[in-house]
């Protein structure tokens, strides 16, 4: 037998790992690199194996799903046609003249290099949350819904007794009905969107009966653990003096502002909050692929616009877990095909290329109905923290814009290092962008993540040796 | 109604708890938490005072993106507690500033 062609998939989430049996189940070698210890990425998130959790799926929705991905993924290792390298964060992925090169660091400690090279890469990485500022939410016990979320999945740890979860978007629900099973009281959910909004689409919503009856799950749930659900209301503040107390909560008019004299105080030791989700684009940036927006183009075979490079999930464009996996397996089996000479037939995953389209069609339904309030930058006072890496607050950003003429993130974070701190501007990002004004732009970041400087000055050597 | 508690809700069984010191102080640790998800546990949401402000920090994003969960942990700074699993005997530090200073 001749060797397969090889294919590194960044990412064992729903779109890595759909992708990962797609492609080695038509003839490709994967090596699937991710930066945890168990496969499963944000949304299948599984508890360390020394917790010894019985009942993951009381954590989970569609257990069935995940439990096909893992076993899929065992059969491939198990035949020797697909390698799982867990704790391996990717920081950076080189195009060489005849392949790729992953650079990745190794374990928590991320000071050990390790380089994998490949045929062809394939980028599911996922996205991050956003949340905007507001004041007090830097205070401990403010923590992104997603976040809150991880660590339940992850750990089996909740942050607190009573929570608040607030912002705006479908990954509230889970993360209170979560939160509420896992014993915490979950005082209210604040949503700023009015998701009756979605009854004015029956032609979206009545092509996802799945979608419709998970809401209704949701609801449900919410009642039963009488969870006190304020649609069009918002967060105005978080109080504490070491850590979290309470927060101030308002009613939003139609145009998005506070109705004054709506507000209400809830006590709580956490609050869970977000404001949607952003796609990683980092490695393909770095690539040269063409993004729009702040998602990396496509084509129909979840090809980027660098030959020998796929994309799919999140990182193509926020769009849940079900959109990750239909992408994940068309980029799959496209890589799979060009990989070994055959000329992709997408007659062989029209099934998935139909879901695709829907998802597609739904998500940006979800886009339209969900929206933080048209008055967070009224919230954000001068003394607000906006960069919580290098503390820059609301006032110094608007003095930079209004007074030094500042009109991008960019030219903010030269006046004011809003930006240039550890996250690199992953965090402050969106809000500095709303208080300068201007649309959020890819940061074009080089790397991926921190990289020790001695990783750095040794990366590639070995080839560049073989090459001369 | 609500259950009791995450390890209850997921039928957990984790193997016996090691000892963990937070700043010289003991404390219980269930295995395979990460140094954030075990400070949680032990009534703990803050181990970081901020370079400019000093101000309290602990968990944010929970996923590796933030960095605003830094912390100490065998005397190397600037570890991300939602990531960095724990193992018996580590020692924490609440992390001041930059790290570096002590």
């Amino acid at each position: 037998m001749t060797e397969r062609p090889h294919l590194a998939v960044i990412g064992a989430g729903p779109a890595g790992l759909a992708a990962t049996a797609a492609a080695a189940a038509h003839g490709v070698r994967v090596t699937l690199l991710d930066s945890a210890a168990r496969a499963g990425g944000q949304f299948y998130r599984q508890p360390a194996a020394e917790l010894n959790a019985r009942r993951p799926q009381a954590l989970h929705h569609r257990w069935r799903t995940w439990e096909r991905l893992r076993d899929s993924l065992a059969r491939h290792v198990e035949a020797g046609h697909a390698t799982h390298l867990t704790d391996h964060h990717v920081w950076f992925v080189e195009r060489r003249s005849d392949h790729f090169t992953v650079h990745a660091l190794l374990g928590p400690a991320q000071e050990d290099p390790v380089e994998v090279r490949a045929d062809a890469v394939l980028i599911a990485t996922g996205g991050y949350e956003k949340v905007l500022p507001f004041p007090g939410w830097t205070l401990p016990g403010v923590l992104t819904a997603g976040g809150a979320q991880a660590m339940l999945k992850g750990s089996l740890a909740v942050p607190g007794r009573t929570a608040v979860v607030a912002g705006t978007g479908p990954l509230l629900l889970p993360v209170a009905t979560g939160l509420a099973a896992a014993g915490v009281e979950v005082a209210a959910l604040v949503e700023s969107a009015d998701p009756k909004a979605f009854l004015r689409r029956p032609r979206v919503l009545a092509a996802q009966p799945g979608k419709v009856a998970e809401g209704a799950q949701y609801a449900a749930q919410l009642l039963r653990h009488r969870v006190k659900l304020l649609t069009r209301h918002t967060v105005v503040e978080a109080h504490g003096d070491e850590r979290l107390e309470a927060v101030t909560v308002a009613a939003l008019d139609t145009g998005g502002r506070i109705r004054p004299g709506t507000e209400r105080r809830f006590a709580c030791d956490t609050l869970a909050v977000g404001h949607g989700m952003l796609p990683h684009t980092d490695l393909a940036e770095t690539l040269g692929c063409r993004l729009e927006g702040l998602r990396v183009h496509v084509d129909d075979e979840q090809r980027t616009d660098v030959p020998g490079l796929w994309a799919a999930g999140e990182t193509t464009g926020i769009g849940g877990a079900d959109l990750a996996l239909t992408e994940g397996h068309i980029a799959g089996r496209s890589a799979a095909a060009r990989l070994t000479g055959a000329v992709p037939d997408p007659r062989g995953w029209a099934t998935a290329a139909k879901s695709r389209t829907r998802l597609r069609e739904f998500s940006a339904a979800l886009d339209a109905v969900y929206a933080p309030p048209a008055c967070w930058t009224d919230l954000v006072t001068d003394d607000t923290i906006v960069c919580r890496c290098e503390e820059v607050a609301g006032g110094a950003i608007r003095e930079a814009v209004a007074g030094l003429g500042a009109g991008d993130v960019r030219t903010v974070k030269l006046l004011t290092r809003a930006g240039m701190g550890w996250c690199q501007g992953r965090m402050c990002g969106p809000a500095v962008a709303g208080l300068a004004g201007c649309e959020l732009t890819p940061s074009r970041r080089p790397f991926a993540r921190p990289v020790p400087l001695g990783v750095l000055a040794h990366a590639g050597e070995t080839e560049d040796d073989e090459h001369q | 109604m609500s259950s009791g508690s995450p390890q209850d809700l997921a039928e957990a069984r984790p193997e016996p708890a090691f000892t963990v010191t937070l700043d010289g102080r003991e404390i219980e640790a269930v295995p395979g938490r990460t140094v954030a998800a075990a400070l949680w546990s032990a009534g703990v949401t803050s181990w970081r005072t901020t370079r400019v402000g000093g101000a309290p920090r602990g968990v944010f994003c929970g996923i590796g993106v933030c960095y605003d969960c830094l912390v100490t942990v065998n005397d190397r700074p600037n570890q991300r507690a939602c990531l960095v699993p724990l193992h018996p005997g580590d020692a924490i530090r609440t992390q001041e500033g930059t790290g570096h200073d002590d």
